[in-house]
C-alpha cells in the first residue's frame, strides 16, 4: 500500500516537473488537467493527491508558488520551475529513462535468449 | 541538504500552521471550482457540476492529512495536538485528574524514598577508590568483632587482602580549648587510610609507621563535617593540639567530605589511631586476646583474582591455626565476609529494604491497576466519541496515541508531583539523627539517580494504566456503536478489571492489618514489662577517663555523684551501672561463665554466656528490679569482701535448675574468681525488645576494676527538665569538666524501638496510602456502576424496585469484591504479621483489637467509597430518565 503511493508520488512528481517544463507557470487545476490529458486515468479519480505532491516539491525547492490571477481572474497560486527543479528534472528525466531501458530490456528478454 | 531544508521548512511550517492550511482551503476551493466551470460547459447542471467536481478530486480529508503529514513535522505535531486535546480533556474532569494525580504521586513519592534509602544504604559503595573490591571479615555468623592481637594475626598470615585494617569505636570528651564536648570518631589502625586509599583534604594522615606501640601516636584527623561545624572551615586547625579525655592530640589533617567513615550508616567526628585507645578507653585492649570487642570490623581490598570464596577459606584456615595456638583465648568460627559498609547488618538491612521495596511496588501496581480500570471506564464512556472518529477515518492508531498521551501526561504529572514530595522527605530524613548521642547518620542526597526512577517508573506506570482500554478500542465496532447508543454490556463475567480490584483490596487489607499490628506492638512496648521500670527513671551517662580520672579516683568519684544525686529534691533512689544499663544501645555485653568445678576453662566448656552488669548496690532499687530471692548487694561487698553476684531467674534456672537452689551456689569467671550467688532478681530484657529470654549476671561494681563510663539511673517523679537540671548543676558542681549526657530511660529506649518504630511508620504509611487507593478504585468502579445501568436502575424503579434492591443491583459487586478482598488480605495480613514478631515486640496478629479495627478500617473504607456513587443510584428519577433516552 505504502510503496504504491510512493512509486505513484515519485512519478507523479516527474510529471509535475516535466508539465511545468513545458508550459511554464501554471496553477493545481491546470497541472491536474495536464496530467490527466497525457496520462489517461492516473489523476482521474484522485486529484486532490496532487496537491501533497506539489507541496512536497516546494519544500525540495524544485517548484516556487505566487498568488496570481487565472484566465477568468480568480486568485489563484501559480507555481514554476526553480533552476533547481530545472536541474532536477534533467536528472530524474536521465534516471528514468535509464531504469525504463533497463526494465524494458529485461522485459524483452526470452527464455532462449538466456541459455 | 535536500532533506535538511525539507526539515527546516517544515519545523518552519509548523509553527505557521493557520496561514498554510488557509492557503490549501482556498487552493482546493479554487480547484473544484475551476472543474465545476468546466463541467458546466459540458453541460452538467450546477449541482451535478459541482458534485462530480468534488468526486474527481477525491476525499477532502484524507488528501489533508497527507498534505499536512507533507508539510510539518506529524509526529510532533500531532504530539502537541494529542497534548492539547488530554489537557483540554483533563481540565474538563478535575476530579478525575485530581484523584489520578494524587494517587501516583503517593505511589510514586513512596518507590522514590524507598528507593533514595536503598540507594543510601545499599547499592551506593562506600566512598572510597574500588569499593567493589573491599570487604570487611565477620568472625562467627554475625559479627566483625574480635581481639587486636587476633587481627594483626589475620593481617600478616592472611594471603588474601592486600592488607588489612581496622577500626572501633571511640566515644570522648574533645576538649579545643574552652568547652569539652562528647565526640564520636574511629580508633583506626595506622593503615586505615592507605588501605582505603583516601587522600587528605588538608593536611597529612597518619600511617602505619607513625605507630610505635601503646600510645605513640597522638593524632587526630577530623571529618570534613565536624572541621566545618567545629572550627568553621580553619585552616589553621591543622597542627593545633586538642584534649581528647584530658589527653593532648594534634590535628594532623582533615578527611575529604565525601568520606565519612567505613560506615555507610554512620557520620564520625574524627579517626585516631587505635594504639592510642587506652587514652580514650582507659584500660589496653591491644594485648588482650580475649577481649573479642576491641575491633568493631576489619576492612581491606581483595588480592587481584581472589574470590570471595577462596578469601573466606583462607580465613578459616587462620582462625585454625589460632585455635590450635591460643585454645583459651579463642574459639574457631566459622568466618564470612560482608561488603564494606553495612558490615553484619547488611542482612537485616538488605531483607528489610527489599521488603519495603516491594510493599512500595506493589503500591504503584495496585495505583496502576487503579487508574487503568478508571481510564477503561473512561474510555468506555467515550466510546461513542471514539466511534465517530474512527467513522471520520482516524486511524485507531492515532486514538490510541490519544489515550496514551492523556495516560502519560498524567503518569508524569503525578511523578513530578510524587518526586517533590519525595525529595523534601528525604532532605528532612537526611538531617535526622535518630540516636542522641550516637554518630548514626545516613546522608540521602536525591540525585539523578532518584529523579531517573521516579521517572521512569512515571512512564512505566503511564504506559501500563495507558494499554489498559486499548483492547477496547481496538474492539470497537463504530458502525455498532454509532446505531445503538452506549449500552452498557452488564457483564456476567468477572473481568479482569474486577480481579485486579479484588487483589488490591487484598493488598490494602495486608497493609492495614500488618500497621495495626504494629501500632499495637509499639504501643503494648512502651508499657512492657522489661524486668525493670523505665518510666520516672533519668539516665546519666559520663565517662570519668574524660575527665582524667584514674584508678581509685574512679570509685571515690563515682560515690561522690551518688551522694550528690541523692541530695537532689524529690530522688527517691540512686543506682549506678558501668558502661550502660539493659536495652541501651551499646549494652549488654556478655561474660563467660564455667561451672565452679571445671578446671580447664577453654571456650568448649563454657558453661553460660549470661549478660554481664556490674551494678552498685542500690541500682535495683533505681533500676526497679524486683528481688525475687536472697538478698542484693551492699555497699559492704567490696574488694575485702568475697565476690558475690546476683542472677536473674534464666541464669538460675539453667545453671542451678530453680531459683533456691541457686543461692548461695558459686561459679567461675574466666580467670577463675569463684563468686557466689547471693539473690536472684526477676527476668528482664537486656538487649532488645524481641530477645528471647537471655540469663544475665549482676556482679558488684565495687569488687571489681573500676570502670571509669558509668551510668547513674536516678529515679524520680519530678518533671524531667526540672530534674536534668538539677542534675546538671550538681554534676558541675562536681567536676566543670567533666560531659554529662543526661537523658530518660524512655527516650533511650527510642534505639532499641528504631526498628519496630521504623517499621511502624513506613507500615503505617504504606497502610494509608493502600487505604487511599482502596477507596479511590471502590469509588470508581461503584461510580463506573451506577452511571452505566443507571437506565436498568431507572426502570427497575419504576417498576417498583424499593431502595434495598436499587442499591443491591447497583453497589453489590463492589461490596462482594470488597468482602472477599478484606478477608484474603487480612488471612494473609495474619501470616505477615508472624514475620512483623521479628521486629515490633510483643506484635500478635491474635489480637482481638486488631482484628476489629482493621474489620472497622474497611467497612468505613467502602461506606466512604461508595456513598456518593449510592446517593447517585438513589436520587434515581426514573421518569426523567426515561424521558431522557
Amino acid at each position: 500500500m505504502k510503496q504504491k503511493t510512493d512509486v505513484l508520488q515519485g512519478t507523479l512528481a516527474l510529471m509535475v516537473l516535466k508539465t511545468l517544463a513545458v508550459l511554464g507557470p501554471l496553477h493545481g487545476y491546470g497541472i491536474a488537467r495536464r496530467i490527466e490529458q497525457i496520462s489517461g486515468d492516473l489523476l482521474a479519480v484522485n486529484q486532490g493527491t496532487l496537491y501533497p505532491v506539489l507541496l512536497k516539491l516546494e519544500q525540495e525547492g524544485a517548484i516556487a508558488s505566487d498568488w496570481g490571477a487565472s484566465e477568468n481572474n480568480r486568485r489563484a497560486r501559480f507555481y514554476r520551475l526553480t533552476r533547481e527543479g530545472r536541474k532536477q528534472l534533467q536528472i530524474e528525466t536521465q534516471g528514468w529513462e535509464q531504469t525504463a531501458a533497463i526494465i524494458g530490456r529485461f522485459f524483452a528478454v526470452k527464455a532462449e535468449d538466456l541459455s | 541538504m535536500r532533506s535538511l531544508r525539507r526539515f527546516l521548512t517544515r519545523l518552519f511550517n509548523s509553527a505557521t500552521r493557520r496561514a498554510q492550511e488557509e492557503r490549501l482551503r482556498e487552493e482546493i476551493e479554487e480547484h473544484i471550482a475551476l472543474q465545476t466551470e468546466e463541467n458546466l460547459c459540458g453541460g452538467l447542471s450546477s449541482v451535478e457540476a459541482r458534485r462530480q467536481a468534488m468526486l474527481k478530486f477525491g476525499g477532502v480529508e484524507a488528501m489533508k492529512q497527507d498534505y499536512r503529514a507533507e508539510r510539518g513535522l506529524q509526529l510532533i505535531e500531532s504530539l502537541l495536538q494529542d497534548l492539547r486535546l488530554a489537557l483540554r480533556l483533563l481540565r474538563k474532569s478535575p476530579g478525575f485528574t485530581a484523584v489520578a494525580v494524587v494517587t501516583l504521586a503517593m505511589a510514586i513519592g513512596a518507590n522514590a524514598v524507598v528507593f533514595g534509602v536503598m540507594d543510601a544504604l545499599i547499592l551506593r559503595p562506600l566512598n572510597a577508590p574500588q569499593a567493589d573490591s573491599l570487604y570487611g571479615t565477620e568472625y562467627g555468623v554475625d559479627t566483625g568483632f574480635q581481639s587486636y592481637p587476633n587481627y594483626v594475626d589475620l593481617r600478616d598470615r592472611n594471603r588474601s587482602f592486600d592488607d588489612l585494617a581496622a577500626f572501633t569505636f571511640a566515644f570522648v570528651g574533645l576538649d579545643t580549648g574552652d568547652n569539652p564536648s562528647r565526640a564520636a570518631g574511629f580508633a583506626t589502625t595506622g593503615n586505615y587510610f592507605d588501605v582505603l586509599g583516601i587522600q587528605p583534604y588538608l593536611g597529612r594522615f597518619f600511617h602505619s609507621s607513625d605507630e610505635h606501640g601503646r600510645n605513640s601516636a597522638p593524632y587526630l584527623v577530623l571529618s570534613y563535617a565536624y572541621w566545618h561545624s567545629h572550627f568553621q572551615d580553619d585552616r589553621g586547625a591543622v597542627g593545633r593540639v586538642v584534649r581528647l579525655n584530658k589527653h593532648p592530640f594534634t590535628i594532623i589533617g582533615v578527611a575529604p567530605p565525601e568520606f565519612r567513615g567505613t560506615l555507610s550508616f554512620v557520620s564520625v567526628d574524627f579517626f585516631m589511631p587505635i594504639v592510642n585507645q587506652e587514652q580514650v578507653n582507659g584500660e589496653n585492649l591491644l594485648d588482650d586476646r580475649g577481649n573479642t570487642h576491641a575491633v568493631f570490623e576489619t576492612v581491606g581490598h581483595l588480592k587481584l583474582g581472589v574470590t570471595p570464596a577462596q578469601a573466606v577459606a583462607d580465613l578459616n584456615a587462620v582462625g585454625a591455626y589460632l585455635e590450635k595456638t591460643y585454645p583459651k583465648e579463642f574459639a574457631q568460627k566459622s568466618s564470612s565476609l560482608a561488603r564494606a559498609g553495612l558490615t553484619s547488618f547488611g542482612r537485616a538491612v538488605r531483607a528489610f529494604m527489599a521488603g519495603l521495596m516491594l510493599l512500595a511496588g506493589l503500591i504503584l501496581l495496585a495505583a496502576c491497576t487503579n487508574l487503568g480500570s478508571l481510564f477503561a471506564a473512561r474510555a468506555a464512556d467515550r466510546s461513542r466519541e471514539v466511534a465517530l472518529r474512527l467513522a471520520l477515518g482516524a486511524s485507531r492508531t492515532r486514538i490510541l496515541r490519544q489515550l496514551l498521551t492523556e495516560a502519560v501526561l498524567i503518569s508524569l504529572a503525578g511523578g513530578t508531583v510524587g518526586l517533590m514530595g519525595s525529595i523534601v522527605l528525604l532532605r528532612q530524613m537526611s538531617m535526622w539523627q535518630p540516636f542522641p548521642g550516637a554518630p548514626i547518620h545516613v546522608p540521602l542526597n536525591p540525585d539523578a539517580r532518584i529523579y531517573g526512577v521516579a521517572l521512569v517508573l512515571a512512564l512505566v506506570s503511564g504506559f501500563l494504566f495507558g494499554i489498559v482500554p486499548v483492547r477496547q478500542v481496538l474492539r470497537t465496532d463504530p458502525y455498532q456503536i454509532v446505531k445503538a447508543g452506549s449500552t452498557g454490556r452488564v457483564g456476567r463475567q468477572i473481568t479482569l478489571r474486577e480481579l485486579l480490584l479484588g487483589v488490591q483490596i487484598a493488598i490494602c487489607a495486608v497493609l492495614v492489618t500488618s500497621s495495626t499490628v504494629a501500632v499495637r506492638g509499639l504501643a503494648r512496648s512502651l508499657h512492657g514489662n522489661y524486668g525493670f521500670e523505665t518510666r520516672n527513671a533519668m539516665l546519666t551517662f559520663t565517662n570519668l577517663a574524660m575527665a582524667g580520672y584514674t584508678g581509685d579516683e574512679v570509685l571515690a568519684m563515682q560515690k561522690r555523684m551518688i551522694d550528690a544525686m541523692e541530695t537532689i529534691p524529690g530522688v527517691e533512689r540512686v543506682g549506678l551501672v558501668n558502661q550502660y544499663p539493659p536495652l541501651i544501645y551499646a549494652a549488654g555485653s556478655r561474660v563467660n561463665i564455667f561451672k565452679e568445678e571445671t578446671r580447664d576453662r577453654r571456650p568448649s566448656n563454657i558453661a553460660s554466656m549470661p549478660y554481664r552488669f556490674d551494678v552498685s548496690p542500690e541500682y535495683f532499687d533505681a533500676a526497679g528490679t524486683g528481688l525475687l530471692s536472697g538478698r542484693t548487694f551492699s555497699w559492704h561487698d567490696d574488694k575485702s569482701a568475697p565476690a558475690v553476684a546476683v542472677a536473674n531467674r534464666e541464669f538460675a534456672g539453667t545453671l542451678f535448675g530453680s531459683v533456691p537452689d541457686a543461692i548461695g551456689r558459686y561459679f567461675a569467671l574466666q580467670d577463675g574468681t569463684r563468686v557466689q550467688i547471693v539473690g536472684v532478681v526477676e527476668d528482664g530484657k537486656y538487649l532488645s525488645l524481641t530477645e528471647d529470654q537471655q540469663p544475665a549476671i549482676f556482679l558488684a561494681s565495687l569488687q571489681l576494676p573500676s570502670s571509669q563510663s558509668s551510668c547513674l539511673v536516678v529515679r524520680s517523679h519530678r518533671d524531667p527538665q526540672q530534674l536534668t537540671a538539677a542534675i546538671r548543676s550538681k554534676m558541675r558542681e562536681l567536676d566543670a569538666g567533666l560531659p554529662v549526657d543526661i537523658s530518660t530511660w524512655n527516650t533511650m529506649l527510642d534505639v532499641v524501638l528504631f526498628p519496630s518504630r521504623v517499621a511502624t511508620v513506613s507500615l503505617g504509611v504504606l497502610g494509608a496510602m493502600g487505604a487511599m487507593l482502596s477507596i479511590t478504585s471502590i469509588f470508581g468502579m461503584a461510580a463506573y456502576s451506577v452511571s452505566k445501568r443507571l437506565k436498568e436502575l431507572g426502570i427497575r424503579m419504576a417498576l417498583g424496585a424499593q431502595r434495598k434492591e436499587v442499591l443491591q443491583a447497583a453497589l453489590g459487586r463492589a461490596f462482594k469484591l470488597l468482602a472477599f478482598g478484606s478477608g484474603a488480605g487480612l488471612l494473609l495480613g495474619i501470616l505477615a504479621s508472624r514475620v512483623l514478631a521479628f521486629i515490633v515486640y510483643s506484635a500478635s496478629p491474635r489480637d482481638p483489637l486488631v482484628l476489629a479495627a482493621v474489620v472497622l478500617a474497611m467497612l468505613l473504607l467502602g461506606l466512604l467509597a461508595t456513598w456518593i456513587p449510592a446517593r447517585r443510584a438513589l436520587s434515581i428519577d426514573p421518569m426523567m430518565l426515561l424521558r431522557e433516552e
